[in-house]
């Protein structure tokens, strides 16, 4: 049982942003931005990588399988991949970059000041801008926001493929700022 | 140096704000209405929670900036931020703010060391749910701000003076319009 009352059958993060709507509000413009603007010079899919395997080393179920699907619908269901990535990325056939960008986002994801100077120019010497950098390392901070939210507060997260399936495809084409998508989540996206 | 190129002299998270104008309009807003918004937790208990989180982190410049505006608030108390941030305990706070720090220090730790102990304790101090909602999403979001900030190296002034002035700006004209002053940078 969640730690707070929360609306029953609403997921995951959704069971505190329907609660508390003023603060969803720049939540959802925040991680639509981060995850999906047109500022970034990763893909929409490299972004939603390192936001899942920040919250796979964080153990947040729902946010690892949530961001995870959308990851996998950004690359036409490629669930294997994101299972790689989470078990051990540096054997994954992922771009050097890429893999250079999960070191940082690792250290980020144990404390900020972990981020080295020999990290940051690891990245570089695979190709990595400063505007890579500057998003790796805030969708990694980001989601151990996110994933603090979601088991600070004891959200009920299923454990149903089908449900985080349905989710990715959705924020992988209309993303994370349509309304209305809170509920009744359970019921019409285990369908 | 800062791990990035961002312009020189500028503070803290301001520097990659800057930066990432894009990101900053949202994040602005989200400090806005966590930290300085009406809510039944004043402005500088909400503070208070910022700041400890931030010295749990041993962020220098985050728990600096939010531990003035917390002194501010409460009549230029600096001195019982510096103690509450030591020992929140014994400090002279009600229950309810310990209570509330405590959910705070085991957000810091993690999410899934809140226990329904810690959140039974603050519900007997007075704390309602939307204080408890508030308190978890307060603490997860400077574990996110102190991250930004040390995760790319910004630099932090360490004269007092100045985070004396920025707890006042912070209190007079809040979050949202934190990196209107700054150069806008040219970049990709």
């Amino acid at each position: 049982m969640a730690h707070i009352k929360l609306e029953e059958g609403v997921p995951g993060i959704r069971g505190p942003m329907v609660f508390s709507p003023e603060t969803t509000k720049p939540m959802r413009e925040f991680v639509d931005v981060l995850l999906r603007g047109p500022h970034s010079t990763l893909t929409a899919a490299e972004r939603e990588m390192i936001a899942t395997y920040v919250s796979s080393e964080n153990d947040c179920y729902y946010c690892q399988h949530s961001h995870g699907a959308a990851a996998a619908e950004h690359l036409n269901g490629n669930y294997e991949l994101i299972d790689q990535i989470k078990r051990d990325y540096a054997t994954a056939p992922v771009s050097e970059k890429l893999k250079a960008l999960f070191a940082v986002a690792k250290k980020v994801q144990t404390g900020g000041k972990n981020v080295t100077t020999a990290d940051v120019e690891a990245a570089r010497a695979k190709g990595a801008t400063d505007r890579d950098i500057h998003d790796t390392v805030l969708i990694a901070a980001a989601f151990c926001m996110f994933n603090r939210y979601v088991d600070g507060l004891a959200t009920w997260q299923p454990e149903d493929p089908e449900m985080y399936k349905t989710m990715g495809k959705r924020l992988a084409t209309t993303g994370y700022l349509t309304t209305g998508w809170e509920r009744p989540v359970a019921k019409a996206e285990a369908k | 140096m800062a791990h990035i190129n961002l312009p020189e002299g500028i503070p803290g998270i301001l520097g990659p704000m800057a930066f990432s104008p894009e990101t900053a309009v949202p994040l602005n807003a989200l400090a806005e209405v966590l930290l300085r918004a009406p809510n039944s937790l004043s402005q500088g208990d909400r503070e208070m929670i910022a700041a400890y989180v931030s010295s749990q982190n041993d962020c220098f410049f985050c728990q600096s900036v939010h531990g003035a505006a917390a002194a501010h608030y409460w009549g230029d108390k600096e001195d019982l931020v510096r103690d509450l941030k030591r020992d929140f305990e014994s400090g002279p706070v009600s229950p309810k703010l310990k209570a509330l720090l405590a959910i705070a220090g085991k957000v810091q730790k993690g999410g899934k060391n809140v226990t329904a102990a810690d959140v039974e304790r603050a519900r007997k101090e007075g704390a309602t749910d939307k204080e408890i909602h508030d308190t978890v999403l307060i603490a997860a979001a400077f574990c996110m701000f102190n991250r930004y900030v040390d995760g790319l190296a910004t630099f932090a002034p360490t004269d007092p003076e100045r985070y004396r002035e920025s707890g006042k700006r912070i209190a007079a004209e809040g979050y949202i319009h934190s990196t209107d002053h700054l150069p806008k940078l040219a970049h990709g």
